[in-house]
């Protein structure tokens, strides 16, 4: 009979801010069944929300992610505006070109990021320090609008907090021109490798039933041929002014994911140049006063996913429900599929592809069941899926 | 517009029917509807599950679950409201599919509705010191309850 064992993954780990314990059942190498346990980070953003008013929420749904942190308060926006007719009536135009930006260059900071936590995993570590070499000229961009790295503090009801200068615009423009070669080099490096294709390919899948089923939004349904993005489906801000096209592989592996988020690179600075090709002169905001009673949805495309968040209001200054869901929630689900029937030296990256705004397996433990008694650590998972790797290297 | 065809094919079970924009539509249905009503926005029309939004209104407790569709953008809302705060019950729509099991585990902490048939009900947020039969969405002092220590975290 085998032995069945326990790896705890989490719950913390010092590169991403949200905990969370994945308990792996594994007999031998292979995974049999996973455990997943939320709520390390349980802040009670909802509640909380309930007793701000309504130019107070955006700061505070902000800080539920500081990578995507334009994602959360656009969809908030987007909600308190659905209640009074929607977003197209009353934002104007050139603040909807505004939000546009900011969000895509959300998009290629976040898609950065993960494609190097995502080289470390494997072993790619010189992919690691790549992408986070290209990721920080994204954020000077940021810092350069709207004053921050990160929590830009844009989005506003009725409009954005801060115009785009005319003088950043060309500075805008040479940092996309920048990133554009560094995006050919990643692509070459990740599509072209025969390591990573044997590394990543086939594992961790996700077919497109299972993605319906599960419900899973962003670039982990449309790795698996799902055909969903809501800057497309229901277009906010101004995404159905500019030409784009949503990237859909069929695969559902971890490759396709990768191949997703790669290609998406591309079409954001696509995006980001249309923006502020025809970015018209004019106010940045409505002045909004008052939010009447009711009830409004609003729902956004991050990095992630799509981010939900249903906002009712009955006339007051504060919201009286606001209900947030976040990408992660629908996706790290799924891992209980995605995880289980692979082996322990691919886990690390199973569960990192559906990029969580976490990755705890730094703090990864091998334990065994009966006794509790420590056999393996994080980094001993992490060499052991670097260590697959290098073989695979050997081999071809 | 995938919602023409919605307001058709249920129109026995449905009770209010609100359309709040083009995109937007929000409809109310008895919780002992919900089953059917979920199994044939998922399964048969192919929406999407967004997610649900549980809420303790002076009326009762109610839930509303998102559904989207895709095709058109459209954000169909099914509302229910089960009156009894006392012991709140309706019927799980994770058996139907799996992408539905953490919101109900999430609303029945939460709120105390506890859903019939779900697969595996358990706490998934609060801290597992939390008091048992208290819920800190619900909006009367004695149900909310508060942590008793500090636990490790």
């Amino acid at each position: 009979m085998s032995h069945k064992v326990v790896i705890p993954i989490g719950p913390y780990h010092p590169l991403q801010e949200e905990p969370e314990l994945f308990r792996l059942y594994v007999e031998g190498e292979k995974v049999v069944d996973i455990d997943i346990v939320l709520g390390y980070m349980h802040r009670g953003i909802e509640e909380l929300s309930e007793h701000k008013h309504f130019d107070q929420v955006p700061f505070l749904v902000e800080r539920i992610c500081g990578i995507c942190s334009s994602s959360h308060p656009y969809a908030y926006v987007l909600a308190v505006e659905d209640i009074m007719g929607g977003e197209a009536k009353i934002v104007p135009e050139r603040a909807l070109y505004i939000r546009t930006i900011i969000d895509e260059l959300q998009r290629i900071h976040s898609h950065l990021l993960w494609l190097g936590l995502a080289g470390h995993f494997i072993g790619y570590n010189t992919v690691w320090m790549w992408a986070w070499r290209y990721r920080e000229p994204v954020l000077d961009m940021f810092e350069m609008i709207s004053g921050n790295r990160n929590h830009y503090g844009m989005s506003k009801i009725g409009g954005v907090r801060r115009d785009i200068q005319d003088e950043h615009i060309p500075i805008l423009r040479k940092a996309l021109d920048d990133l554009v070669p560094a995006v050919d080099m990643f692509k070459g490096a990740v599509m072209d490798d025969p390591v990573i294709q044997a590394r990543l390919k086939g594992i961790g899948i996700l077919n497109k039933q299972q993605s319906i089923d599960w419900c899973v939004v962003g670039p982990t349904a449309r790795a698996a041929g799902v055909d969903i993005d809501v800057r497309r489906d229901d277009p906010y801000g101004a995404y159905d002014r500019v030409k784009w096209s949503v990237i859909v592989q069929k695969d559902g592996d971890i490759f396709a994911k990768t191949v997703v988020r790669i290609l998406e690179l591309y079409e954001s600075v696509g995006i980001i140049r249309q923006c502020l090709d025809k970015m018209p002169k004019g106010d940045i905001d409505a002045n909004i006063k008052d939010v009447p009673p009711g009830e409004g949805i609003g729902h956004v495309e991050a990095p992630r996913g799509e981010c939900f968040h249903y906002v009712k209001s009955d006339g007051t200054n504060r919201p009286i429900r606001h209900k947030i869901r976040a990408p992660s929630y629908m996706n790290v689900a799924s891992n209980k599929i995605a995880a289980v029937g692979g082996t322990i030296s691919d886990a690390a990256i199973t569960l990192a592809a559906v990029d969580p705004c976490y990755c705890c397996t730094e703090r990864l433990a091998v334990l065994d069941k009966h006794t509790d008694k420590k056999i393996m650590n994080g980094w001993d998972l992490i060499k052991l899926s670097q260590e697959k790797t290098e073989k695979l290297k050997g081999n071809i | 517009m995938i919602k023409n065809e919605i307001k058709k094919k249920l129109a026995d079970k449905i009770n209010h029917w609100h359309e709040h924009s083009i995109r937007r539509v929000y409809f109310s249905v008895n919780p002992e509807d919900i089953r059917e009503v979920a199994t044939f926005l998922f399964n048969e029309l192919n929406l999407r599950f967004a997610t649900a939004t549980g809420e303790d209104t002076p009326r009762g407790l109610e839930i509303l679950y998102h559904f989207s569709f895709d095709k058109t953008g459209e954000m169909v809302s099914a509302r229910v409201l089960i009156k009894n705060k006392k012991n709140p019950e309706i019927d799980s729509i994770a058996a139907i599919f799996p992408g539905a099991e953490w919101i109900e585990r999430e609303i029945w902490e939460m709120l105390g509705i506890n859903f019939k048939g779900h697969p595996d009900l358990k706490r998934l947020l609060l801290a597992e010191d939390w008091p048992e039969g208290k819920f800190p969405l619900r909006h009367n002092p004695e149900d909310r309850g508060q942590r008793t220590e500090k636990s490790d975290f």
